[in-house]
């Protein structure tokens, strides 16, 4: 288990404050935010390459705070591998090995193991120099896993990739990771990566944690509009939150009154997914839906899907499939109803 | 597709107006590769081969070749044993006063030779501290060899300094704190990853500080005018003698700092891609 607490680094330019995490043994857990949100700095820190200016990294009950690096059998892999250039893929995986003053025996077997695990083996005796991008990244994999390293720390592993092998490198991480039991921490900007690769993700945004939680928390409950506009909510209100009829909440949105499920009131936000609104070219009436007539103000084709922005007002962002756009002959101007169960309103 | 043009018209000269400002380039160049080239090659072609073998078999200019060659290769190595560790720390480490620092290792480049002699003979010579500190163990400077390789030292070592620093400055940071997350210590990091990686600008920077120490008259010349390293043994021939006399020990003394100089930029472009 990983345990970081209160943990405040100042690099001058850049302060990463009070970042407080539990990761579980045998998680995969995601750190998600934007570029410069101190991700990095976060994963080194844990690897002991930063010094905290105060806090405290446990690493499987032991304080790791003022452990030097090397000590602490960490794997870390970069977003743009950072191979030895000067070593073969083979001298690049066994690395660690030959630190920790291993036989040659056992050094050869246990390269091998990574090597074989990560589908390397035909690429041993090449220079870094000549491998493509996603063979560098299994080479950087396998050189951390060849330590058994008690976590490994993935630096935005998939960022570099191009999409087609992005998404096989992704596989191959789950499946080292439901493999192995491997204590996995990831740091991504990418929310449909961590969506898909996370036990748990924490949200990082100007360094500080903004919310941690399973992937549906992030998805359906974010805690701020941050976190919110980062799991790609897209639909972001302010509104009053009154009492309605028959113990229900309205809250109201530039004028329009929406029922939510909420037991908060006052002044509030409050988030929508696109993919949870329904459009239909008739109203549709339900006690627990919302349902309003709107006009269609902008379109933006993403081929397989679209996203219509629909002006109440409020302006409602919606996503239909190509089918269902060209099956109601949706235009810019025209009228159409859009409808969202009160319950996938999330006040915050 | 007008880079392939500008191309094009270069190899051919047909654009030409458009090259007026290269051409004209070209030509003020020429001017300086000619004034570097022209001494040199007639010097070298005009002494006649005999006299220069008779030179070669002068003990005189021999041992002083010789004396110019180790003295400037200890300073070399001293400056490789210190000037290294600075270069990485210059190249790793931002610290206030640093850019002071950096201006302060090209100093010796600036100032003229001979004044740096005086100012090194203020302090290892007899009468003054680190002379007096070395004359403990029978180490002298002033009329001897240490003179000569610390006055090699001083105004050679800023070209393996800066060559140093920037073959570290082109080793990514990153791949040193991966080797250190993989079990390597510091001193281990360094070298297995650092040293190898930035080798080629050290080997380059030694070298050029190496044919620079040779090259040096007079900082050495003021601390140590005998033993009689070549270029003071050009001088001397020159002021006794006049040209006849001192042209085969500088065109000898030129072919060995060719030389090295090309055995130098040949090692720091083999395997360049």
């Amino acid at each position: 288990m990983i345990t970081i607490r209160e943990l405040c680094v100042d690099l001058g330019d850049f302060v990463l404050e009070n970042a407080t995490l539990d990761v579980q043994n045998g998680e995969y857990f995601i750190i998600l935010g934007p570029t410069g949100a101190g991700k990095t700095v976060l994963l080194e820190t844990i690897a002991g390459l930063y010094s905290p200016k105060s806090g405290a990294v446990w690493l499987q009950e032991q304080d790791v705070t003022t452990l030097d690096p090397e000590k602490r059998n960490i794997g870390f892999v970069y977003q743009d591998h950072v191979l030895f250039p000067h070593l073969t893929v083979a001298d690049n995986v066994s690395f660690g090995l030959k630190q920790r003053k291993k036989s040659k025996t056992e050094i050869r077997e246990v390269a091998n193991w990574a090597i074989e695990l990560l589908g390397i083996s035909h690429l041993l005796k090449r220079n870094p120099d000549t491998l493509s991008g996603g063979e560098k990244q299994k080479v950087a994999l396998a050189r951390a896993l060849a330590v058994s390293p008690k976590v490994l720390l993935l630096d935005e592993p998939l960022s570099a990739l191009d999409p087609e092998t992005r998404e096989s490198v992704q596989q191959q991480l789950q499946d080292i990771h439901n493999q192995l039991n491997l204590t996995i921490i990831h740091v991504t900007h990418d929310f449909e990566e961590a969506i898909s690769l996370g036990d748990r993700i924490a949200v990082l945004a100007e360094g500080r944690l903004a919310q941690v939680g399973t992937p549906q928390e992030i998805f359906r409950q974010p805690k701020s509009e941050t976190v919110a506009r980062f799991a790609m909510a897209r639909n972001i209100f302010t509104g009053e939150v009154k009492d309605g009829d028959d113990e229900s909440a309205v809250m109201d949105i530039e004028g329009t009154q929406v029922t939510v499920v909420t037991d908060v009131r006052g002044k509030h936000r409050a988030s929508l997914r696109p993919e949870d609104i329904l459009l239909s070219n008739e109203p549709v009436h339900s006690s627990a839906r919302d349902s309003f007539k709107g006009n269609v103000t902008h379109i933006v084709d993403r081929g397989s899907t679209i996203y219509l922005t629909v002006a109440v007002p409020p302006d409602f962002v919606c996503l239909v499939t190509r089918r269902s756009f060209e099956e109601m002959n949706l235009k810019e101007g025209g009228d159409v109803y859009v409808t969202f169960k009160a319950s996938a309103v999330h006040v915050f | 597709m007008g880079s392939s043009y500008l191309r094009e018209a270069h190899i051919t000269v047909k654009g030409f107006s458009l090259n007026k400002l290269t051409f004209t380039f070209v030509l003020l160049g020429l001017v300086i590769l000619l004034f570097i080239f022209v001494p040199l090659f007639k010097m070298i072609v005009s002494s006649d081969a005999s006299i220069l073998w008779e030179t070669i078999l002068d003990e005189e200019v021999r041992d002083a070749i010789w004396l110019s060659i180790y003295s400037s290769l200890i300073a070399t190595t001293a400056g490789l044993a210190f000037g290294v560790p600075l270069a990485y720390i210059l190249a790793r480490f931002d610290f206030p006063g640093k850019k002071i620092v950096e201006g302060f290792i090209d100093v010796p480049i600036v100032v003229p030779h001979t004044a740096a002699g005086i100012a090194l003979l203020f302090v290892f010579g007899k009468q003054f501290f680190l002379g007096k500190a070395f004359g403990v163990f029978g180490i002298e400077f002033v009329g001897a060899v240490p003179g000569i390789v610390i006055a090699m030292l001083f105004v050679s070592v800023p070209f393996l300094v800066d060559s140093a620093k920037d073959g570290f400055k082109g080793v990514d940071p990153r791949l040193e704190k991966v080797a250190r997350t993989l079990g390597a210590s510091p001193v281990k990091t360094f070298i297995s990853i650092s040293l190898p990686l930035a080798w080629r600008s050290i080997l380059s920077g030694s070298t050029l500080m190496w044919a620079r120490g040779i090259s040096e008259f007079g900082a050495v010349m003021i601390l140590a005018y005998h033993p009689m390293i070549a270029p003071v043994l050009v001088w001397e021939r020159f002021e006794s003698y006049g040209l006849d006399y001192s042209r085969p020990v500088a065109v000898l003394l030129i072919l060995v700092s060719l030389f090295i100089f090309i055995v130098s930029r040949a090692i720091a472009h083999r395997g360049k891609s």
